[in-house]
């Protein structure tokens, strides 16, 4: 997979723009996943280990379990939005510090 | 029912055609294993979706809300949520850094030749797991859906499905396996929207309605009882009375191994290698997300529907009911048609599956670990997968046909659980981690693929004692009880991943693969030097 090329990996590797984008982005990385992590596995603990207060009804015959599965699905799509936009930012970040390599 | 056959027949003319057709394109490597890179994002996003929704996800999970239900509809929370995994953390690295498989990632600063050996194994082993359990639902489904034409046996379905794939992998290649996936996922989207509109229907338009019935069911049990149960609560198949109090946590760890899994599994990941970018591979998750969080929103209705509207002791297994929902609703061309769907999602689910293993082999094996990566001979690679595509291809038709009789919902679940335990924290820890080494990664590899299947073949899945009552399809493959508590090894196996990966690196350093980080982060998050479309 190394084949030479004239790239110079270390000295783009070193910029500061490069090293501010990359901590930029994995703060966000590190983050999101925890969130994402910690919102879905909310469901499983609390339908499993407090079943009564998830047969709560709240919206007519919806119950709490239902209501919070189907949030998963929203918060699924709002993370994707979210990441995605970030990402473009990103992106242009990304070419301007390879640019003029 | 011979309307089933002529539609089938029909997707299989439609697909053959599609065949023709990319075989004509196949003109090396990047073209065979990649599709010339030349995908488009939202072509890739409904291919990415149709490799996911299998048959497993379609009649299995609408079956399990028609039994469980609410406990069913868990399933199809985890396998969207999976997919933040695959789109945050993973597809846009892979696709910068790798050319056609998984251990591109990861041979990219290790030493290839043991890295790859290792990752080919694990990745042939997911592969082969995933499909043999597709096939066996291909050959039991044939059997119901078609029980008016005998001379369909089960085998001659494993065999038709088999033959078409190897066909469909041998000639067509990633482009004839991807728009097979396409065409695939949009009857399948189709047919799944058109059956909810019915449900829909048939309660007046009234969402009221709906969810009154479905938290007022009443149906005869098991014992021949009539009870009447609320469907929308939890508990029903993973509550801590029904499981000796091991539910919620098997809960956790299916969970698990679905979040992590789908990450780590083959044929998901080389689709990113199908388009001519990271930006579109990203583009491409998001429609994929789309496609499949509407697709499972709307299992509610199949599933639950099929518990209202045909009760469950009418439904004959948890297979059938979106099928027979199906006939209810919509008479016996609409049945058709969802038959003819469901074949459509093994065939297309299979041949993704056989060409990343096909790939694994010829590319990571045969060319880099046998041949040091260097090709011998032009185009050898390429010959090398379709020998590969037909090997396999006769090795799943042969086991399929001996297991046809085993109960393997476990092989799906166990397919998660190894791409969880050994290829996620591998490519988690190649894209982040400096320190990371070629000991490491053999060690991952090798502790989360041996300690998730000791950990099935230990589990309830395996072990069991049954009464002789019970029937051979269901029958425990060991009759001992079981050592691990679990149907799910994932709580344990994704731990004993990582950290076998983490203690490796450790124990035995590895300058070279630290020197060359700074180049793969480079090229992880700036795209630069990776590899180009070739076909336009």
């Amino acid at each position: 997979m190394s084949e030479k090329s004239p790239v110079n990996w270390a000295q783009l590797e070193a910029k500061p723009e490069f090293r501010a984008l990359l901590a930029r982005k994995s703060r966000f990385i590190i983050g999101s996943t925890i969130f994402f992590v910690i919102y879905y596995f909310a469901l499983p603990v609390l339908v499993g280990y407090f079943p009564e207060m998830m047969k709560k009804e709240v919206l007519g015959r919806l119950n709490w379990a239902y209501l919070f599965a189907l949030s998963q699905f929203f918060m699924a799509w709002a993370m994707a939005f979210i990441y995605t936009r970030k990402a473009a930012q990103w992106d242009k970040e990304a070419a301007a510090v390879v640019h003029g390599h | 029912m011979t309307i089933a056959v002529w539609m089938f027949l029909a997707f299989v003319v439609a697909t053959l055609g599609i065949t023709v057709w990319a075989a004509k394109k196949n003109t090396g490597a990047s073209a065979y294993f990649a599709a010339g890179r030349s995908i488009t994002g939202w072509q890739n996003g409904l291919a990415v979706a149709g490799d996911y929704m299998s048959a497993a996800s379609f009649l299995g999970i609408s079956g399990m809300i028609a039994f469980f239900g609410y406990d069913g509809f868990m399933y199809s929370v985890g396998w969207l949520v999976a997919y933040l995994t695959v789109l945050i953390v993973v597809a846009e690295p892979l696709r910068n850094a790798g050319k056609y498989t998984m251990a591109d990632l990861l041979a990219y600063r290790l030493t290839p030749r043991p890295v790859r050996a290792m990752a080919s194994l694990s990745t042939i082993t997911v592969s082969t797991l995933y499909m043999v359990a597709q096939m066996i639902g291909a050959g039991t489904l044939v059997k119901l859906l078609l029980k008016d034409l005998p001379w369909i046996s089960t085998e001659w379905a494993i065999i038709g499905v088999g033959v078409l794939m190897v066909v469909y992998v041998v000639f067509g290649g990633m482009l004839a396996t991807t728009w097979v996936q396409i065409i695939k996922a949009i009857l399948l989207m189709t047919g799944t929207i058109f059956l909810s509109i019915l449900v829909m229907k048939h309660f007046g338009y009234s969402f009221t309605k709906f969810f009154d019935a479905i938290a007022h069911l009443t149906y005869t049990d098991k014992s021949g009882v009539e009870v009447t149960k609320n469907f929308l609560e939890p508990g029903m198949k993973f509550g801590a009375d029904v499981t000796n109090g091991w539910g919620p946590l098997d809960l956790i760890s299916l969970g698990l191994a679905l979040v992590f899994g789908t990450a780590g599994l083959p044929h998901i990941l080389v689709r990113f290698y199908t388009v001519p970018d990271a930006k579109t591979a990203r583009v491409s998750v998001v429609w994929a997300m789309v496609i499949i969080g509407t697709f499972y929103i709307l299992t509610t209705f199949l599933g639950f529907g099929a518990a209202t509207i045909l009760k469950p002791h009418n439904i004959v297994t948890d297979n059938m009911a979106a099928p027979q929902l199906a006939e209810f609703l919509g008479g016996p061309i609409f049945f058709a048609f969802i038959s003819a769907v469901a074949f459509a999602t093994i065939l297309a689910v299979v041949a993704g599956l056989t060409i990343s293993a096909s790939a694994s082999f010829a590319h990571d094996f045969y060319s880099n670990v046998l041949h040091h990566g260097k090709e011998n001979r032009p185009g050898m690679e390429v010959r090398v997968a379709r020998i590969t595509a037909f090997v396999v291809g006769a090795i799943s038709i042969f086991l399929a046909i001996k297991l046809q009789n085993v109960n393997v919902a476990f092989l799906v679940g166990l397919a998660f659980a190894v791409a969880a335990s050994a290829n996620l924290p591998v490519i988690v820890l190649s894209i982040f981690w400096k320190k990371f080494s070629t000991t490491g990664a053999v060690l991952g590899l090798a502790v989360g693929l041996v300690s998730s299947i000791v950990l099935i073949i230990l589990s309830p899945s395996i072990m069991g004692i049954d009464g002789p009552e019970i029937v051979a399809a269901k029958r425990h493959l060991i009759q001992a009880n079981a050592i691990f508590p679990l149907t799910n090894p994932g709580i344990l196996s994704i731990p004993l991943g990582f950290f076998a990966a983490i203690i490796g690196s450790l124990m035995k350093r590895e300058p070279e693969a630290e020197a060359k980080f700074a180049e793969l982060k480079v090229r992880a998050h700036t795209g630069l030097g990776s590899e180009k479309a070739t076909a336009h």
